[in-house]
């Protein structure tokens, strides 16, 4: 590992965090004339936070490109932004960031990262989203290697765990490696740090005790410790804690990390019960691709934060499955206690569902006709009676991607104060600062837009505060 | 379009523990997607409803072992998916080189293959030795020849063709059989696409895929670069220009000119190209094994891919050093080298990493078909 000799010269800029926005920031930065320190609490091979678990992101463009299937102007990017928001973004913030996203595919062609057309089963998002060839660890790789030739200074396995800040004006960071604390000047720093969906305890403060369940899907490492020091140094807060992404995934997944293989597509062709074996959403609502988010939430407030969703022979084929065998059974009664839920209530509740399902023309590719007539909650699509053996049953918990609460910041990523005034050399990028944009809902692929939107900007305002001095 | 089903993974009919290995790394793989536009591998296994042992065993010949999935992948170790689908696919590889291997009894050959490859070398060139030594008065051996036919002089011509003529028949037999157990056994294709044939050489000739999906091959770093491609022309081309060397030395005798030949000479050309090619290639590929990272190599059985190399290296330098020394005493010994090198290579080139070419075409004509009639 390279151990920068910083004894003797102070960095221009310190950069918290070894994602997408810390590294977009760091490149602009040097490219800038700054030196540059960055520090990733996780080793090496865990490197990247949330971003080694991407696959695109969303970039606005005129026309179509040799990948892009076609258009997607700034105003239509904006229209879906609003939607999937209701309303609850910064406007500003908001417009620049879908702006300033129509330049990111050749920023990041520039630093090494390269493109492939969009992935089998993600066929919606080929117009829209710029897919990284071999996904975001590839991406970040490219990322990492430019910054290292631009002379970057990179420590792994280096947390930072405290903030010398006084009146919006940053003086160090404690690091601390090995056990060993050190003291770090610079003359500017970027929080890209992540947010804090990593950290249960401050899941639980916001969610009550049923976080405790929560799977995390990307990395343990965004424990949002930056976010807090920043927030009792007085910087003013974005978004709340309850607000985020959060998907309904295979209750098998690991605790972390378990990343996008264990999605589960299969909600909308059949129904889904709770612990106590009863129905409680309209699992033919929408197409999955734009419900599976709500689930996430739905999930979370059942009792023990489970889902069981039961489907039949008929349609076990329909949808990508997880990477995890579902539980299979002839018998429904079979498959109930297989998954420790009550026979009885369970055949209750398929014999109730079964009975109100309406003959209609099964297709999953539109918004059929099969629904249900009398049932609470209905079931407005692709509803078929559970009726062919062998029937299959599989998990559900509430996976939560990130957090949006965060730090208040400007057009420049320049932190905002809660006493309203602008931060003196603080500026912050990606999640911990996603929450100015997203206020709720969420768009595929704006993660990283934000990211690194808001780590450019971040970077060349950094380098141009020193070049100030 | 059908989305592929995993379901159908058909574990229970595979039999061994890397096949089993390969599978469960596919499932996640095939879930996950992110190295789709990485190489062929992943396409194919996309395209795939079952993967029995047969399948799996084309799916680790349409890797390269590139490195650049293992690069790509969050999973890695220490992840607990601990993927590293380069390291399962020359697992893989290796294993199906020796279950197609003709006749099926030499299938040890491939495990044990450096050690008996070193053992057959040392053999063919004692006997060489001893059949020249028995051929002429002791002493011939050890003076200086010069001048048309002086090669010949040591060892008829017609005994060489002999001897590698039945030497090379061999190889060309069991390999041929060999690749077709290998074809039978993973495609049943009765009419290929056409253009397939086209596309498969084009693909194989440029070694298109050795660039892991643009930026090149990996190194210990994940810096992908070209070297590997390089080398590995420059060895595959020397290695033919070599041989088309021979084979037009071996026409001109019949025309009537006899070796050695004039520097100028066509056969000295090809020779002094290729062998340069057959030194600059597998020494670049050797180092290059050093850089690559250790997590990809084989883990199972013999080395076969080292002792190819290494095998190459030999050819090339004997036969490069009899050029240089062709007018000195040291000739004979030298001849003898390196004849009996090239005839350890001939008869073991069935039985080591060189059937990795033949396998490696069959696959990319069983996928320039399969991609061209998506009928799997
Ligand atoms: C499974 C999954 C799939 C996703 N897919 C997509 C997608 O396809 N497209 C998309 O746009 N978004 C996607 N997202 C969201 C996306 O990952 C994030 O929005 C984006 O990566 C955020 O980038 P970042 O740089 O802000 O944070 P991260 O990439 O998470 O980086 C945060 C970094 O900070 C480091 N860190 C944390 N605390 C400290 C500390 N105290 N000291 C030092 N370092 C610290 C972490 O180790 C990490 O390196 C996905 C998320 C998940 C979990
Ligand atoms: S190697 Fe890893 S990143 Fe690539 S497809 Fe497989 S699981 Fe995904
Ligand atoms: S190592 Fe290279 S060729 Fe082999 S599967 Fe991975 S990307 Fe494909």
């Amino acid at each position: 590992m390279r151990v920068p000799a910083f004894d003797s010269s102070i960095p221009d800029v310190l950069i918290a965090g070894g994602g997408n926005a810390a590294l977009c920031a760091a490149i602009v930065a040097a490219r800038a004339g700054a030196q540059v320190l960055l520090v990733e609490r996780a080793p090496k091979s865990y490197r990247g936070g949330n971003t080694r678990h991407t696959r695109n992101m969303r970039v606005a463009h005129d026309a179509a490109n040799e990948i892009l299937t076609g258009p997607y102007p700034v105003a239509e990017f904006w229209d879906d932004l609003l939607r999937v928001t209701k309303g609850r973004t910064n406007e500003e913030l908001a417009q620049l960031t879908l702006e300033q996203s129509s330049e990111l595919w050749d920023f990041l062609w520039a630093q090494g990262v390269r493109y492939q057309p969009s992935l089998g089963g993600t066929l919606s998002l080929g117009r829209t989203n710029a897919f990284f060839l071999g996904g975001g660890r590839t991406m970040l790789n490219a990322l990492y290697h430019t910054a290292e030739d631009l002379g970057v200074a990179i420590r792994y396995d280096t947390t930072l765990v405290d903030l010398a800040i006084h009146d919006g004006h940053f003086e160090h960071a404690v690091l601390e490696h090995d056990g060993q604390r050190e003291t770090v000047p610079a003359q500017s720093f970027i929080a890209a740090s992540g947010g804090f969906e990593a950290n249960l305890e401050w899941l639980i403060e916001a969610w009550g005790p049923a976080a405790r369940n929560f799977i995390i899907r990307g990395t343990p490492y965004n424990r949002g410790e930056v976010l807090r020091l920043l927030l009792d140094a007085g910087v003013a807060q974005v978004a709340d804690a309850k607000q985020g992404h959060a998907v309904a995934i295979d209750g098998r997944a690991p605790k972390f990390d378990g990343g996008i293989v264990t999605r589960l597509d299969c909600v909308p062709f059949g129904i889904v019960l709770n612990n106590h074996a009863e129905r409680f959403y309209d699992e033919g609502e929408d197409f999955w691709p734009k419900r599976y988010a709500i689930w996430g939430r739905l999930v979370a407030d059942q009792p023990d934060q489970v889902g069981h969703v039961i489907i039949d022979e008929k349609s076990i084929r329909l949808f990508m499955p997880s990477v995890f065998d579902p539980v299979t059974a002839d018998t429904i009664e079979e498959l109930a206690t297989q998954i420790g839920l009550d026979p009885e209530a369970v055949r209750a509740s398929i014999d109730a569902f079964n009975t109100a399902c309406q003959p209609g023309h099964f297709d999953h590719t539109t918004h059929d006709d099969c629904a249900t007539e009398g049932l609470t909650p209905p079931k407005s699509h692709w509803a078929r009676p559970i009726d062919t053996p062998p029937f299959y049953a599989y998990t559900l918990r509430p996976g939560i991607t990130f957090t949006y609460l965060g730090v208040q910041v400007d057009r420049q990523a320049r932190m905002q104060m809660a006493n309203g005034q602008p931060a003196d050399n603080l500026y912050a990028a990606g999640e911990i600062m996603a929450g100015n944009v997203l206020g709720e809902g969420y768009l595929a692929g704006i993660g990283m837009t934000i990211g690194s939107v808001f780590g450019r900007l971040a970077g060349a305002s950094a380098a141009e505060h020193r070049s100030q001095r | 379009m059908n989305e592929p089903d995993v379901r159908d993974f058909n574990l229970v009919d595979l039999l061994s523990a890397p096949q089993t290995e390969a599978a469960r790394q596919m499932r996640i793989c095939n879930a996950c997607r992110y190295c789709e536009g990485l190489c062929a591998v992943f396409p194919a296994m996309e395209q795939r409803l079952t993967f029995g042992g047969a399948d799996v065993d084309y799916l680790s010949n349409l890797c390269h072992n590139c490195g650049a999935c293992y690069q790509a992948c969050q999973y890695g170790p220490p992840h607990e998916f601990a993927i590293n689908v380069p390291q399962a696919m020359a697992d893989l590889r290796q294993e199906s080189y020796e279950r197609y291997v003709w006749p099926a009894s030499f299938a040890g050959l491939l495990a044990r293959n450096g050690l008996w490859l070193g053992i057959a070398s040392a053999l063919a060139t004692a006997l060489f030795l001893i059949g020249l030594v028995i051929w002429h008065q002791p002493g011939a051996l050890f003076s200086a020849y010069t001048g048309p036919g002086a090669f010949y002089d040591l060892i008829p011509h017609g005994v060489l063709v002999i001897i590698f003529g039945l030497l090379l028949g061999y190889a060309v037999l069991a390999m041929g059989l060999s690749v077709r157990r290998f074809w039978l056994a993973s495609a049943r294709i009765p009419k290929l696409a056409a253009g397939a044939a086209g596309q498969a050489i084009h693909d194989a000739a440029t070694l298109k895929y050795l660039d892991g999906g643009g930026p090149g091959c990996m190194t210990e770093d994940a810096r992908p670069d070209d070297k590997r491609r390089f080398y590995h022309h420059a060895a595959a081309y020397g290695f033919l220009l070599c041989l088309a060397s021979t084979s037009l030395a071996t026409i001109c005798h019949y025309l009537g000119s006899e070796a050695p030949y004039p520097v100028w000479h066509p056969v000295v050309i090809l020779g002094v190209v290729g062998g340069v090619g057959l030194i600059v290639g597998p020494l670049g590929l050797l180092i290059g094994r050093g850089w690559r990272a250790n997590a990809r190599q084989a883990q199972a059985g013999s080395d076969i891919g080292l002792t190819f190399i290494v095998m190459l290296l030999a050819t090339s330098t004997s036969g490069l050093a009899l050029l240089a020394l062709r007018s000195t005493p040291a000739m004979g010994t030298v001849l003898a080298l390196h004849l009996g090198i090239v005839a350890a290579l001939f008869a073991s080139m069935p039985y080591g990493k060189f059937v990795h070419g033949l396998h490696r075409l069959a696959t990319l004509l069983r996928h320039a078909h399969e991609q061209r009639t998506k009928m799997v």
